[in-house]
């Protein structure tokens, strides 16, 4: 009976600690499906903007030697220059053009950034320490990280404020009619141009919040631009066009992964979170194609 | 014509003519071609960084102070590959006949050093793998142009069990301890999962092992298992973004950080200074020492650093940085050894290969090359790649690595039957015929 309550135990922390990875895989996906929403167009370069975003923010804690939070604002308008230039330079020569071609553009733009942002701030790992906890708690020999309970309540918090945004504010009602069609929102005197550098610039801020999460944890190095292959699956399976669904498919991902890791692992050599990921969001497409919350795409023959 | 037209046409005829344009070396200079493949990018490039910067300052202080090595310029040029397997070859491929043939290359990549074992045999080509790469390469006879030098996993990782061992009272005492190895799911990581399967089996010690996803990034469903299966050591065989996690996430289960080991490549400023608080007590093994009173470092800040050179000075003296220039002496070394024996000054890879196969690093060799008290002595030859050695443990203060142990010897009884036995096989499976010495 004793082993079974410690194993109990041993599972529910897997089980919550999967849970609060999942929040911080979430992060990362959030930037996705504002772009995506917002646009129509899969940003592949939101990880290589998280990891320019963290390294900005460091790079200038280190450089003027000012407190974080005005490295943070700084980073801001470094993003939302970023965002300038993505409009001016690249995407806003591509209006109409096929969505692959956009998508072959973020591309360009991920080994853009990752190059450059090495180049600019350096490729050695830099701690990052903005005062947030670290160490876990211990809840009854339940082990739970501070930090990740935080990035939880941030993930949260997020979600709020960008629902509010996209439902409840003139910008965000231009930014959906954007998404459905760009001829017709341009027509009606949306600035086509106005709208992709707004939400470039909070796909941004979305990306400097999980590059802050991420390099608390991990430092900020180059790695961080991977964790972009961690949010896809997320995205599969929580729906590209939803914020919710990132959530959500975040928690599932994040708690699927370590069960899987922990209780299949051991029988087929372990290393096996990353596949077993993928796997599992294709297992919810069988299902829902368009993945858990994403929108149901009819069109007329 | 358009600006753009302009713009475009300039930069393309730059591109095609900058082969042309670059300067052609004088005919008549004796000239040393050490091309580095190096990964200053990367998910590994903390740990690419220093080695790459003590390789590029050793040869820029031998070409400043000396002239070159006995008068031969040494022609010291990098190729970035990232840590890709397919782009470090790639990089083999591209050098390896500029400036009159490469003479050695070192690729700090177990993956690479895999890939180029064949090709550096049929190009007659040194490589020197320190402390990396194929653990049964250290038999001569079967891997004639390869150098693990020192010691290789196999005998790093009978050491580590020896400190363990001593910690706890004795091999007798090790029967009902557990030992945690963590490792990079890469092949570099697996290299030591074989002879600690060995060890587990001869000294009765439970073995449990914990792959870590490549790169490394998210680490948490190892450290859940490991806090489960609360074992008396933890073993690490880690590298790059992998470290400090593991070090923090070690912490964060409230595992005692002296009895966490990394290897030698889990063992540098890199991994403990990103990780805080959480490093303190943290152990590694290393065949060097960190710090920058050694003469071959003065030389190198002196006359790199002192005249407004030198690749990256905040690298300087750190574990990782040391360890390369130490690389470099023991090339330097066998150069000089080459010229000697041949007559010549600029000496080619076949002469190099005999050069490194009569290195011997003693006490006044040690003296001569300003690394006295850096690393141990060796002797390789033409049968034994690995010449001897032993290496250290150090612990990590919360601002330094200081040594913890006496040198550590590999358990050669265990370790040298395994290379053998493997190197036999690779020998079978190749179809090739054992090199003759001697």
């Amino acid at each position: 009976m004793e082993d079974f309550v410690i194993e109990f135990m041993f599972f529910l922390e897997v089980l919550f600690s999967g849970l609060l990875t999942g929040t911080l895989y979430s992060l990362v996906a959030l930037g996705f499906v504002l772009i995506f929403k917002a646009s129509g167009v899969f940003n592949f370069a939101q990880g290589a903007m998280m990891l320019f975003a963290a390294l900005s923010l460091v790079g200038f804690q280190e450089m003027l030697g000012v407190h974080w939070t005005v490295a943070f604002l700084l980073t801001v308008v470094v993003m939302i220059l970023l965002a300038w230039c993505v409009e001016k330079f690249v995407l806003g020569k591509l209006v109409n053009q096929e969505p692959i071609i956009l998508f072959m553009a973020t591309i360009g733009i991920t080994f853009f950034l990752d190059g450059f942002g090495q180049t600019l701030w350096g490729s050695d790992i830099k701690p990052l320490d903005i005062g947030l906890p670290t160490g876990s708690l211990d809840f009854g020999g339940i082990f739970v990280d501070q930090l990740e309970l935080v990035a939880g309540a941030t993930a949260g918090g997020l979600v709020l404020g960008l629902a509010i945004f996209f439902n409840k504010t003139k910008i965000g009602r231009a930014l959906r009619a954007v998404a459905d069609d760009h001829q017709a929102a341009m027509s009606v005197g949306i600035s086509l141009r106005n709208i992709w550098i707004i939400v470039w610039s909070v796909a941004g801020l979305v990306g400097l919040v999980a590059g802050i999460m991420w390099g608390s944890k991990l430092g900020v190095q180059f790695s961080l631009s991977l964790l972009a292959l961690k949010a896809l699956p997320v995205l599969m399976l929580g729906g590209f066009t939803s914020i919710p669904g990132a959530i959500i498919g975040g928690l599932i991902i994040g708690a699927g992964e370590k069960l899987a890791e922990i209780y299949l692992g051991p029988f087929v050599g372990g290393a096996i979170e990353n596949w077993f990921a993928y796997m599992l969001a294709m297992v919810f497409l069988l299902f829902r194609p368009q993945g858990l919350f994403g929108e149901k795409i009819i069109e007329r023959v | 014509m358009s600006l753009k037209k302009f713009v475009l046409g300039a930069v393309g005829a730059a591109v095609l003519a900058a082969p042309l344009a670059a300067p052609a070396p004088a005919l008549a200079e004796d000239t040393l071609y050490l091309p580095k493949l190096v990964y200053r990018t990367g998910p590994f490039a903390p740990g690419g960084i220093p080695t790459a910067n003590g390789a590029s300052d050793y040869w820029a202080m031998i070409n400043e102070r000396d002239g070159g090595v006995n008068g031969a310029r040494v022609i010291y040029e990098e190729c970035e590959f990232g840590y890709n397997t397919d782009r470090g070859v790639e990089c083999y491929e591209r050098t390896k006949t500029n400036h009159g043939g490469a003479l050695i290359y070192q690729p700090y990549s177990t993956g690479v050093t895999y890939a180029l074992t064949d090709r550096t045999r049929t190009d007659k080509i040194p490589l020197l793998t320190m402390g990396y790469g194929r653990s049964d390469a250290g038999v001569g006879t079967a891997f004639p142009w390869v150098f693990p030098l020192m010691t290789n996993y196999w005998g790093q990782a009978t050491g580590i069990f020896k400190y363990i061992s001593e910690q706890e009272g004795g091999i007798d005492a090790m029967k009902d301890k557990t030992i945690a190895l963590v490792y990079l799911d890469i092949a570099y990581g697996k290299e030591s999962i074989p002879i600690f399967r060995t060890m587990s089996e001869k000294f009765g010690f439970t073995l449990k092992e914990y792959p870590v996803t490549f790169p490394g990034l998210e680490q948490k469903a190892t450290w859940l298992q490991v806090r489960r299966a609360r074992p008396d050591y933890i073993v690490m065989w880690g590298w790059g973004a992998m470290n400090q996690t593991a070090i923090k996430e070690a912490a964060g289960i409230r595992f005692p950080a002296e009895k966490f080991i990394g290897n030698w490549w889990a063992g540098a400023e890199q991994d403990t200074v990103p990780a805080g608080d959480a490093a303190i007590g943290y152990k590694s093994a290393t065949f060097n020492v960190a710090g920058k009173e050694f003469p071959v470092i003065q030389e190198i800040v002196k006359h790199v650093y002192g005249k407004g050179n030198g690749a990256g000075e905040e690298n300087v003296g750190q574990v990782l940085y040391n360890r390369s220039v130490v690389t470099q002496t023991f090339i330097h070394a066998g150069i000089l050894a080459a010229q000697e024996k041949f007559g010549v000054k600029a000496i080619t890879s076949e002469q190099l290969r005999w050069g490194m196969e009569n290195i011997k690093i003693d006490d006044a060799t040690a003296a001569k090359m300003g690394i006295t008290g850096m690393v141990p002595n060796i002797a390789p030859t033409c049968e034994d790649h690995i010449g001897g050695g032993s290496f250290f443990i150090q612990q990590w203060d919360g601002k330094k690595w200081n040594l913890v142990s006496e040198p550590i010897e590999p358990m050669n009884d265990l370790v040298v039957p395994a290379m053998q036995e493997t190197a036999d096989k690779y020998l079978k499976e190749k179809g090739l015929e054992p090199a003759t010495c001697g």
